[in-house]
């Protein structure tokens, strides 16, 4: 009898994260474990992990495997690096606000590096059942995140809802998964496109199948109609986590989505493309019509969120190299500036705040012009306004759909990033053009006079600001945000970095 | 030597990091000065650019410089590149020579703010930050060397006006106007992006560097791989000049953006970056030449524009509000000059209304800042007194918008006049010929009523005093411009014109016949008569009987009404906007809460048999999130149940 | 003697499935909602067995171990968090969770 011969360089990444989360765990058990240990470890794992699976990708040859169950390829590969980034963007975060509510930090760290390896391993699996445990471990971990401010009934709301509907939607998928299995004998997905290139024995088994898959997946990336835990857990959840999981949940979800649909389900392409056109239009338009009407922040990001999963499904609707290749790109820059934004409502927050309102943003180029510059950057890049990563994150996305003969959907997406300006204009109107929130009551009393009273009273603001001001910037918050607000500009000047990288690694998943 | 020419954006961006680090520090007025002198640097990069190609063979006259590979996805590889070639350095010239007197101008206009108190050194530096971060946007987009690299530089610009727009943000009517210009140059824009995208979906195997020189070479090669978009883009585009030039029907934001300091009226909203969209046209005229018809409307949105906008200047009182809706339409007789193939004429006219219009703008800035911010010209009076620089430099501008024989405007807008003559647009020619009149009788209103007479606000009339040299040594410099700049391109000998043939030789129309000497000479006439005649009305209108004008309001009153409301576009469009907001509440509000709930509510009834507890779904939030979640999957389902089934 | 068709195994599972998707929908108590979930997890189970046996092929009996697992896992994290919930509001009816809407 002979031993399967197990590669498991193919899982180096997640051998990496799944190593240093044991490890913080036992760091966070010996006494005296400081919480800058705790970050360290977890940052040099993950930049780590982001440059194994960079050193994996340069190979060269055919990608490795692990049996017929994971796969190392270029676009496994690089999605890692998009969840790397959201995931050391989101430890900075977390560096100074979660001690502040939680004394248990290092089940923090392991927590988010355990959700780390499933996202990683949802891009890389090649099976349904890989899919489904790597879904089932990034979603577990959430769940717990989510929750873990435990002195805010919010957040543990927040992570019920989150729980009970997931765990609702898992179950959706993982039906659709066993129907798959039913109408093709392989849980495999390359074997289950071999046994579908002949044509399915029983088609309405694989379309309930794919109807439930769409249904799992359309959860996790919050399509619309399955969205509406967004909304309630985003802004429930501690902000560092949000920020974590709005770019990274969104990324593992799409990598599996893509690759299962791709690899395996080519065959069903046209109809499921439409089933997925009409979900991605439905999405666009009510995550940002919705947004427009929204005085949080979180909130508003919330319904953002949703609208981007709906531009991004757009490139899988368009179901070519391009389309896919241009998913990844949408997401890395989505990972910089989703989590910038975020970033820079965590160093707003005030502690026992549970969402930041916009007026508070009023005044902040004045208070604290880089961040206010930062925040900037990130709306003028989720507008999708060059030279942003945004604007070619959309560019690709839209420019594989219009040569894969989706113009309606385009033309969809693109009045929609018009709608959408609308607010997040009025974030940078909120922190270049209105008078800090403190003066306003006197300058509302004061009636046209108000502007000289405004006036009289810019020069010396320090006094009324000091009870208003947030906990003052920490270096780690600090550096989280200047990183993605430098990615956000450097994926807009130079976005030849990464294409050409992009393409040739999502010609595996055909 | 062109290889060099990025050398262009260097001063201006190192200029707008220093002062954006250490504006605060350098103080006033050495953040100013540093800002001024980079944009001077930048036009002398300009003229060596100019000389460059001055330096080549007509044919070679068309160079690209690829700074770096910009983008590479499959065959969509626009480069981050520049083409230098005569449209693009004359454009260059403008932007960075008026760009400079601009600068000049405020280093000392800005040191005090809106209410004449001292603006606080960061306040001042930043100003000069986005003014040198308006240069740079400005230099891409007329330096581009293809679409997506123009796009860049087209939303830049915008992101300066906007911010610019609302620097006054302690005036909520400045910051609104900010987001209205905003917003209405997002619709624009819009056009713009499908626009690109469809011609890339159309050529990009042929031309996916997008860039023009290869477009240009597809549209002569095999123009059919683009005559099936062609007017559709074309409309597309002509969508997004409406709005980045102000013309109809997306005007609405010009006049608002007056909020503005004044020396950003002059240089963004006069001088250079409405003139985008002319210019963007002009780039692309060999594409508007293809789709035939697009050409058409394009001189009906400029002539009815140049037509609506002078009557509304007739109405208004408000100094920088006149010069706005001038300035729409001059743009409007730009576009009417694109569109009748006239595109040396509207680029000649480009070039003219920049000194002029920026003269203009300045000098009332100069006004401003005599009458401490006041506006309204039906409170001054007599000011020539006062104001001897102001009102002699004031003076040439108006009479170069009014087309005052030999002067620069005269022969520019007689240029476009002539093209629409020899089009056998006679309509359009006599739109152009009344808007003249108007033009002349709105430009000397603005000379007569404050400069001459009696003093109106004795108050304000006192305190008045000339503006320090600074600021009118560039107000001398333009009105010089303004005066010789018909020299560019004098009719029968048409400098400009040779300078830009190989441009207008593109098109499948090829260049214009010019027409007889006789014609041309009798046109020039009637010109100019047109424009004396003007005057002559206004001067009988607003010194000699100053009851006329009101006489005459009182004939045309519904008239008059009408154009005072600017044509109720804002009306209409604020409706449009109010009940889009309407919407959107109902969607936010009504649809998110009580109408999803009324339908879950449905269902749920519906799907009451299934269980004993239905009624008490009516308010529960996670099963109700559930329940949508469900149905979204009953209804995908039933789409693939129902294809599985007829797919068999 | 004959074998139960797999068919009947199928519909069956279905069956059960709907009934606790159902029930997630009817029901208001955030552990009867969860323990519907998991019946709506062994009705796949069912169903995975049921194919397996059919194609004569172990990976759908593996899947069902993995599910098993996951599902224990998903018991764990569950509890705990609804216990967290009554920490704070002495309930477990969901329709009184209601602090985050709009």
């Amino acid at each position: 009898m002979t031993l399967p011969t197990l590669d498991l360089v193919v899982l180096l990444p997640q051998l990496i994260v799944l190593t240093a989360a044991l490890l913080v765990l036992v760091v966070d058990g010996l006494s005296g474990a400081r919480s800058w240990l705790l970050a360290g470890i977890s940052l040099v794992a993950l930049l780590a992990a982001g440059a194994a699976a960079i050193w994996l990708s340069l190979q060269p040859g055919e990608p490795r495997r692990l049996q017929a169950m994971a796969v190392a390829d270029g676009f496994a590969l690089l999605f890692d690096v998009v969840i790397v980034v959201a995931a050391v963007l989101g430890v900075l975060l977390a560096y100074q606000s979660i001690p502040r509510i939680s004394q248990q930090v290092g089940s923090y760290y392991a927590l988010l590096l355990l959700a780390v390896v499933g996202m990683m391993t949802m891009g890389a699996a090649l099976d349904l059942i890989v899919v489904f445990l790597a879904l089932e471990i990034l979603s577990l971990a959430l769940y717990i995140l989510a929750g873990f401010n435990r002195s805010e009934p919010r957040s543990a709301e927040a992570s019920l809802k989150y729980f009970l509907l997931g765990a609702f939607a898992s179950a959706f998928f993982l039906y659709g998964a066993a129907l798959v299995y039913g109408a093709t004998a392989s849980l495999n997905l390359e074997a289950i496109a071999a046994a579908l290139a002949g044509g399915s024995r029983s088609p309405a088994m694989l379309y309930l199948g794919i109807a439930l898959l769409i249904v799992g997946f359309g959860f996790k990336v919050a399509l619309v109609p399955f969205h509406m835990w967004t909304p309630d857990v985003y802004p429930g959840a501690p902000t560092p986590v949000t920020a974590f999981m709005s770019a990274a949940t969104k990324a593992a979800a799409f990598a599996a989505f893509l690759r299962l649909f791709l690899t395996a389900l080519p065959t069903a392409q046209p109809t499921w493309s439409w089933a997925l056109a009409v979900l991605a239009a439905v999405t666009m338009t009510l995550g940002n019509v919705a947004a427009l009407r929204q005085r949080e922040l979180k909130r508003m990001l919330a319904y953002s969120s949703i609208a981007h999963a709906g531009y991004a499904a757009v490139g899988l609707v368009a179901g070519t190299a391009q389309g896919a290749g241009a998913v990844l790109f949408y997401l890395l820059a989505y990972a910089f500036m989703n989590v910038g934004a975020f970033g820079v409502v965590a160093a707003l927050e005030r502690a026992g705040e549970y969402d930041v309102a916009r007026g508070r943003l009023a005044g902040l180029s004045e208070r604290q012009p880089a961040l206010a510059a930062a925040m900037a950057i990130f709306m003028f890049s989720l507008t999708g306004i060059p030279p942003f990563a945004g604007f070619f994150g959309k560019l690709y996305v839209f420019g594989a759909a219009v040569a894969a003969g989706w113009g309606w959907l385009v033309v969809i997406g693109v009045i929609n990033s018009v709608i959408s300006a609308y607010y997040y204009l009025q974030v940078t109107v909120e922190m270049y053009f209105a008078a800090p929130a403190a003066e306003a009551p006197a300058a509302a009393a004061a009636g046209k006079k108000g502007r000289a009273v405004a006036k009289a009273a810019a020069p010396s603001p320090a006094p009324e600001e000091g009870k208003a001001a947030p906990a003052p910037l920490s270096r780690a918050t600090a550096a989280a945000v200047l990183a993605a607000a430098l990615g956000t500009v450097l994926i807009g000047v130079l976005p030849a970095l990464l294409t050409g990288w992009i393409a040739q690694a999502v010609q595996g998943i055909f | 030597m062109l290889d060099y020419a990025w050398l262009i954006f260097v001063p201006p961006l190192a200029a707008l990091l220093v002062n954006a680090f250490f504006g605060r520090r350098l103080g006033k007025p050495a953040a100013g000065y540093l800002g001024a002198v980079a944009v001077g640097l930048s036009f002398l990069v300009a003229l060596g650019i100019f000389f460059g190609l001055l330096g080549l063979p007509a044919e070679e006259r068309s160079h690209t410089v690829t700074l770096w590979s910009w983008i590479h996805i499959g065959n969509f590889r626009p480069d981050f590149a520049l083409l230098l070639d005569p449209l693009s350095s004359l454009m260059a010239l403008v932007v960075t020579g008026v760009g400079f007197l601009i600068h000049v101008y405020s280093v000392e206009y800005m040191k005090l703010d809106d209410e004449h108190h001292q603006l606080d050194a960061r306040r001042y530096a930043r100003y000069f930050v986005f003014l040198n971060f308006f240069i740079v946007a400005m230099l891409i987009l007329v330096l581009a060397n293809n679409l997506v690299l123009l796009y860049l530089g087209w939303e830049g610009v915008g992101l300066a006006s906007y911010l610019l727009i609302g620097f006054w943000f302690h005036k909520p009517s400045a910051a609104d106007a900010g987001k209205k210009a905003f917003l209405v140059n997002r619709v624009g824009d819009f056009g713009m992006a499908v626009a690109i995208m469809l011609i890339f979906a159309a050529v990009g195997a042929q031309a996916g560097s997008l860039a023009f020189t290869d477009l240009y070479r597809v549209i002569q090669q095999s123009a059919p791989l683009l005559a099936g978009v062609a007017s559709t883009v074309t409309l597309l585009l002509l969508l997004a000049a409406t709005g980045k030039s102000a013309q109809i029907p997306l005007w609405v934001w010009l006049p608002d953006a007056m909020e503005g300091p004044t020396p950003v009226s002059a240089l963004i909203h006069a001088a250079t970056m409405v003139t985008a969209g002319v210019y963007m046209t002009v780039r692309m005229s060999p594409l508007f030449e293809l789709a035939g018809n697009t050409l058409t409307w394009v001189a009906w949105v400029g002539a009815l524009t140049a037509l609506m906008a002078a009557t509304i200047a007739l109405t208004k009182t408000d100094l920088k509000r006149i010069l706005a809706y001038s300035t729409i339409s001059q743009l409007g007789y730009m576009f009417l000059g694109v569109g009748v193939g006239g595109y040396v004429a509207a680029m000649f006219h480009l070039t003219t209304h920049a000194f002029f219009k920026a003269l203009l703008f300045l000098a009332a800035g100069s006004v401003m800042h005599a009458l401490h911010g006041e506006l309204d010209i039906n409170k001054m009076g007599g000011l020539r007194a006062k104001l001897p620089t102001t009102y002699r430099t004031f003076l040439i501008g108006a009479a170069a918008l009014a087309g005052f024989p030999l002067l620069s405007g005269f022969f520019s807008k007689d240029a476009i006049l002539v093209a629409t003559f020899e089009h056998h647009a006679y309509l359009l020619y006599a739109i152009g010929l009344v808007t003249a009149l108007l033009t002349a009788v709105y430009s000397f209103k603005m000379v007569f009523v404050p400069f001459w007479g009696q003093p109106r606000d004795r108050k304000l009339f006192d305190h008045a005093h000339e503006s320090p040299a600074l600021m009118t040594l560039p107000l001398w410099v333009l009105a010089a411009l303004s005066v010789v700049g018909g020299l560019v391109n004098l009719p029968f000998v048409a400098t400009l014109e040779h300078w830009l043939e190989k441009l207008v030789a593109l098109g499948p129309v090829g260049k214009p016949e010019h027409p007889a000497l006789a014609v041309e000479l009798a046109l020039l006439a009637v010109s100019a008569l047109v424009a004396l005649g003007g005057i002559w009305l206004a001067y009988r209108a607003y010194v000699q009987q100053p009851d006329l004008a009101v006489r005459i309001r009182e004939r045309i009153k519904p008239l008059h009404t009408l154009a005072a409301n600017g044509y109720y576009f804002d009306w209409a469009y604020n409706k449009l906007v109010e009940g889009l907001w309407a919407f959107s509440r109902f969607l936010a509000g009504a649809v998110d809460q009580q109408s999803i709930d009324a339908a879950v509510n449905g269902l749920a009834r519906a799907f009451g048999w299934l269980g004993s507890r239905t009624s008490r779904l009516e308010t529960g939030l996670v099963s109700l999130y559930a329940l949508s979640l469900f149905v979204g999957l009953v209804v995908v389902l039933g789409y693939f149940l129902a294809t599985a089934i007829i797919g068999r | 003697m004959t074998a139960v068709p797999t068919s009947f195994y199928l519909v069956l599972s279905a069956l059960i499935f709907v009934i606790g998707a159902v029930g997630v929908l009817v029901r208001r108590n955030a552990l009867i909602i969860f323990m519907c979930v998991e019946l709506m997890m062994n009705a796949v189970n069912l169903t995975l067995i049921a194919l397996a046996d059919r194609f004569g092929r172990l990976d759908g009996q593996i899947f069902v171990f993995m599910v098993m697992a996951v599902a224990a896992a998903e018991v764990a994290v569950g509890l705990a968090i609804v216990m967290a919930l009554v920490h704070h509001r002495d309930t477990t009816n969901v329709d009184e969770i209601n602090l985050l809407k709009g």
